[in-house]
């Protein structure tokens, strides 16, 4: 069987596209440009992405020997210029974009010149958090450094108007834009410094292009915001406009009127939390007060019972304790009594005349004495002889001495 | 505004918790609560607004900036 056809491997094919693209001078030097999608960065240090615009998509890979030259960060959605040469990976048959160089597309070299200042002031530590400084809550003076005449002054005056009028308001006017607008941001900062003439600085402009932002991507200006002793919220553009100035400031607002509401509090809203204070302190004081009236009643009722009670029971232990003090006195006083009138019985019956009188002696009694002695008679004298049982009368007739 | 007002508001914030803990005589509370409706006074008055003053410096001269009449 005869075979007119031309086989190939596959491997011969994707090497002669591969030749006929190597050989082609406009593909080893190509600008593309493109949005990226499908970001990859490898822990290799290589990139793999894919460029596209409406129409197409082209893939693209950066080596890392390339990658590290990048003066920015790839991401995706990013409108890029990617330039490099096209050639053919005969794995997967197909070609891409072996990337050199690439550049944020339009912003160029703005952008890439932002990222590098970035990160090498970053880098620095400039940003850090342990920089910032807290913004006061009450500021006394606000001072301003922007340019009189744009709208970001008026709104910033009439939010601090409406927030907190018993604030203070120092302008600086500055160029915000242009040749010279850097300097005159860093005049205006030193000046607040070097004089102490604000609690709180607010350092920004209004919307606009990257170009015109530029002065707060400004080397000079983002230094002399990290270096400021007075605490500095920026307020630079819109929502989604980043500038160097934002990451060295203490604060940053999304907008001029959003700085002036981060710079002071809003007056209303602290008479609404004094006024609260204030009704607490009534309503605690007069709850105290009830309180106590109430302690005090439920107290003083206790006590009137309980000392009541306690001075009866007082009462009646110093009736029994007299009580027991008077009968064991009473007692003892008897029992002794007693014993002593036994005692005195005893005596006095061992004394009884009638006893003596008993035994057989007798008293004689003259003119109501005892007779003793001679002398207590006289011849004829009546003398009564007390006996046992009774009495014997006679008269003296005769006395005579003891021998 | 001052410090002077922070000052004022932080010292009638802890009055007020002082007299809400409940751990005063009648005699503290009345003392607490003389003391807080002092603070709350002094911080009205700081707190009452003049116009809202706004200068420019001009020439190292702090000048009144009109803020409605400007370009």
């Amino acid at each position: 069987m005869s075979d007119n056809r031309r086989i190939a491997t596959v491997t011969q094919l994707n090497n002669f596209i591969k030749a006929l693209l190597d050989q082609t001078p406009v593909l080893s030097n190509v600008w593309i440009k493109g949005e990226i999608s499908n970001l990859k960065l490898h822990s290799s240090g290589h990139i793999y992405l894919t460029l596209k615009d409406e129409g197409a998509v082209l893939r693209a890979v950066m080596f890392r020997s390339a990658a590290g030259k990048l003066g920015f960060r790839p991401e995706n959605g990013m409108k890029v210029l990617a330039g490099g040469r096209v050639a053919v990976y005969e794995r997967d048959g197909g070609y891409q974009l072996y990337i050199e160089n690439m550049e944020a597309e339009g912003q160029g070299e703005l952008y890439v010149r932002f990222e590098l200042l970035k990160k090498q002031l970053g880098a620095e530590g400039l940003f850090d958090q342990a920089r910032k400084k807290p913004i006061p809550r009450f500021p006394c003076t606000v001072g301003i450094c922007t340019s009189p005449t744009g709208a970001a002054v008026r709104d910033i005056i009439n939010v601090l108007r409406r927030r907190c009028p018993s604030v203070k308001a120092v302008l600086y006017p500055c160029l915000v834009q242009g040749e010279g607008a850097s300097k005159s941001v860093v005049k205006a900062i030193e000046y607040f410094n070097a004089v102490k003439g604000a609690d709180v600085l607010i350092v920004g402009r209004g919307g606009g292009s990257i170009e015109d932002l530029w002065a707060f991507n400004e080397e000079a200006t983002v230094r002399a915001v990290a270096a400021s002793d007075i605490p500095i919220i920026s307020a630079v553009g819109h929502e989604t406009d980043f500038t160097i100035c934002d990451f060295a400031a203490d604060l940053r607002a999304p907008t001029p009127s959003a700085a002036a509401e981060l710079a002071v509090p809003d007056v209303a809203d602290i008479k609404r939390q004094v006024g609260e204070y204030r009704s607490r302190l009534s309503v605690r004081l007069r709850e105290k007060i009830v309180g106590s009236k109430r302690t005090l009643e439920l107290l003083s009722a206790r006590a009137g019972k309980e000392t009541f009670l306690r001075s009866l029971g007082e009462k009646q232990m110093s009736v029994d304790r007299l009580f027991d003090r008077i009968s064991g006195d009473y007692k003892s006083i008897l029992e002794q009594s007693q014993r002593r009138l036994s005692v005195e019985a005893g005596r006095l019956n061992a004394l009884s005349p009638l006893g003596i009188l008993e035994r057989g002696y007798s008293v004689a009694m003259a003119e109501g004495r005892a007779v003793r002695k001679l002398e207590d008679v006289t011849t004829g004298d009546e003398i009564w002889t007390t006996v046992s049982d009774g009495r014997i009368r006679s008269i003296v007739t005769d006395k005579e001495g003891a021998k | 505004m001052t410090v002077k007002f922070e000052e004022a508001l932080k010292e009638l914030e802890i009055t007020v918790k002082k007299l809400e803990s409940g751990e005063t005589t009648l005699e503290e509370a009345m003392e607490l609560f003389e003391k807080g409706v002092g603070l709350t006074k002094e911080c009205h008055k700081l707190l009452e607004a003049a116009e809202l003053k706004v200068t420019q410096l001009v020439g190292g001269e702090e000048l009144a900036f009109d803020a409605d009449n400007m370009g």
